[in-house]
């Protein structure tokens, strides 16, 4: 793994200032939404901390952007932590960024569940609470690849992250308690599913190497965020079959009531263009119909992403009138920006 | 009774960068290990976590032995990240805490505290034997330890057989379908690559030995 042999093609200085380079860029784009605070490399809202106001941390690796930086600002996260590409940050960030926005009502973690994560936030929140602020956490696990049991370290947190922050950080904007904005993240996590898959590995900028090679005309399936390979290989399929793959095994395990209306999310992993993402959006809305689910709202993009990994996922949500009039509700983030 | 060494503060200082060399030297073999059946970069993680130990260690180079290992387990917590980043950083400072305020420590007090370190592993990341993490390597370590104390063997003969020990149960996680951590979603497809974790706890035991033998 000398130097030598790296095959990377990628817009930075050092590899080991990308993080902290792009999270000032960021910073710089969106100077009225939030600041960079270089000391504890957190992103804080902009007029954070909004007093009264329940509080939204989350944070995880870097290598996901726009997640979670980008989901920073009015309806949505009070601030972010980005740690190390695809690892997660460390309990005094999360400290630090707890501090700079508990506005005296609680705050929430909204946490991927990956042992890290998980980890380095109960940390955090441990001394929180030593130091008298109320924390709670949510640990997001709505990866269906995953089965959650004794084999495995539980479902991971992917898309219903970001429907999740987006949701939670609504009622949190409008006044809602801490028992309530944590009411409503729970529900996204209970009633959102996810699964995706990959046509390429990526490159971490830190050692220069994709993390596993795919052959043509192969795709990993059942891939998480991190580059990592999926459960299975299997024969590239089309974006018709790839859409049956994804369609399936999220809505065979939400199993939704038939006649329920949802939020399809397609979500690129990086690497893969609009054109395909809307392609792929056309075949899973027909496919949801077709299992008598009604997709009243979608979100088309890439939000959760694994660098420059190509490949898509699909996050199904079951919907009621609460969740829905909250994700319509005003959000101004450097990436998701509606209504107000 | 075993031979009566004392190990003091200097042996902390030593151990921790005795660690960050092996771990700087093979940070690329950790990041090939990671990549198979994690993301690749454990390596990476671990260099720059002993690397501010190191730092750490030389800017504030008084205190006990107990107090160094605390200070080590908080530096890696701050700057690790990951899992390994909790589970290393908790396990040195349980070890520094079983080592108290004493300005030396002997070979009995060495088993207890890294019997503590593996308790603070265990506990935090819930792995047991055979899940396919760094419990594998250090487990069998802390048994070994314990082993060599019951029967009087030296320091040397100790830690030899410590590391021996650890870097066997390293070897055995190759077969094993990992069930803790990011390789456990990899199910099936984990087996046949043998663990990071387990690899540089591995490491960590043989830069253990090389200390107190004194012959890096």
């Amino acid at each position: 793994m000398a130097t030598a042999t790296r095959r990377m093609r990628k817009i930075i200085n050092e590899p080991d200032q990308v993080v902290k380079e792009s999270l000032a860029g960021l910073a710089a784009s969106v100077p009225d939404v939030l600041r960079y605070d270089v000391a504890n490399q957190i992103l804080v809202r902009a007029d954070a901390p909004v007093k009264g106001k329940v509080a939204l941390i989350s944070g995880g690796g870097s290598g996901h952007e726009p997640l979670h930086g980008g989901f920073v600002g009015v309806g949505m996260l009070d601030a972010a932590c980005p740690g190390e590409v695809f690892t997660s940050p460390v309990p005094d960030q999360m400290l630090a960024a707890t501090k700079a926005v508990n506005g005296g009502a609680g705050v929430i973690h909204i946490v991927k569940n990956y042992t890290g994560d998980v980890l380095n936030f109960k940390m955090a929140a441990d001394e929180a609470a030593d130091e008298g602020i109320k924390v709670e956490a949510v640990v997001i696990d709505d990866d269906v690849a995953v089965q959650d049991s004794l084999y495995t370290a539980g479902r991971r947190g992917v898309g219903a992250t970001v429907l999740a922050e987006k949701i939670g950080g609504a009622a949190a904007e409008r006044g809602d308690s801490l028992e309530a904005v944590l009411g409503f993240i729970r529900q996204v996590n209970a009633r959102g599913r996810s699964f995706g898959i990959a046509l390429s590995s990526c490159i971490p900028p830190a050692s220069g190497n994709p993390i596993f090679d795919l052959p043509e005309g192969e795709m990993e399936v059942g891939i998480g965020i991190h580059g990592e390979p999926g459960r299975r290989r299997a024969p590239l399929g089309s974006a018709a079959e790839i859409a049956d793959i994804m369609v399936e095994a999220v809505t065979s395990d939400l199993a939704a009531k038939a006649g329920s209306n949802v939020l399809a999310f397609v979500n690129g992993m990086g690497g893969t263009p609009l054109l395909e993402l809307y392609l792929l959006y056309g075949e899973i809305d027909k496919r949801l119909r077709a299992a008598g689910l009604t997709p009243v709202r979608n979100l088309v993009g890439s939000y959760i992403t694994s660098l420059e990994m190509a490949g898509a996922s699909l996050t199904v949500l079951e919907l009621d009138d609460q969740l829905t009039a909250l994700w319509d509700a005003p959000v101004h983030t450097a990436a998701l920006r509606w209504g107000g | 009774m075993a031979v009566a060494i004392a190990m003091d503060a200097q042996t902390v200082t030593a151990w921790m960068n005795e660690i960050a060399a092996s771990v700087r030297a093979e940070r690329d073999y950790l990041v090939q290990l990671d990549a198979a059946i994690g993301d690749g970069d454990h390596g990476i993680n671990l260099n720059r976590g002993f690397d501010a130990v190191t730092l750490a260690l030389s800017t504030e180079p008084d205190g006990t032995p107990g107090k160094l290992l605390i200070l080590s387990g908080k530096t890696l917590v701050s700057t690790v990240g990951g899992a390994s980043g909790p589970l290393w950083g908790s396990a040195l400072r349980k070890a520094g805490r079983a080592l108290g305020d004493e300005p030396t420590f002997d070979l009995a007090q060495l088993v207890d505290a890294m019997a503590a370190a593996l308790a603070s592993i265990q506990d935090l990341g819930a792995a047991v034997p055979g899940d396919k993490t760094m419990v594998d390597a250090l487990e069998p370590a802390v048994t070994a330890m314990r082993g060599g104390l019951a029967r009087g063997a030296s320091s040397g003969e100790m830690l030899r057989s410590a590391a021996e020990a650890a870097e066997a149960g390293m070897r055995a996680t190759i077969p094993m379908q990992a069930r803790k951590g990011r390789a456990s979603y990899l199910g099936e497809r984990s087996i046949g690559h043998q663990d990071p974790g387990a690899t540089s706890t591995a490491m960590i035991i043989r830069a253990l030995e090389r200390t107190v033998a004194g012959t890096p």
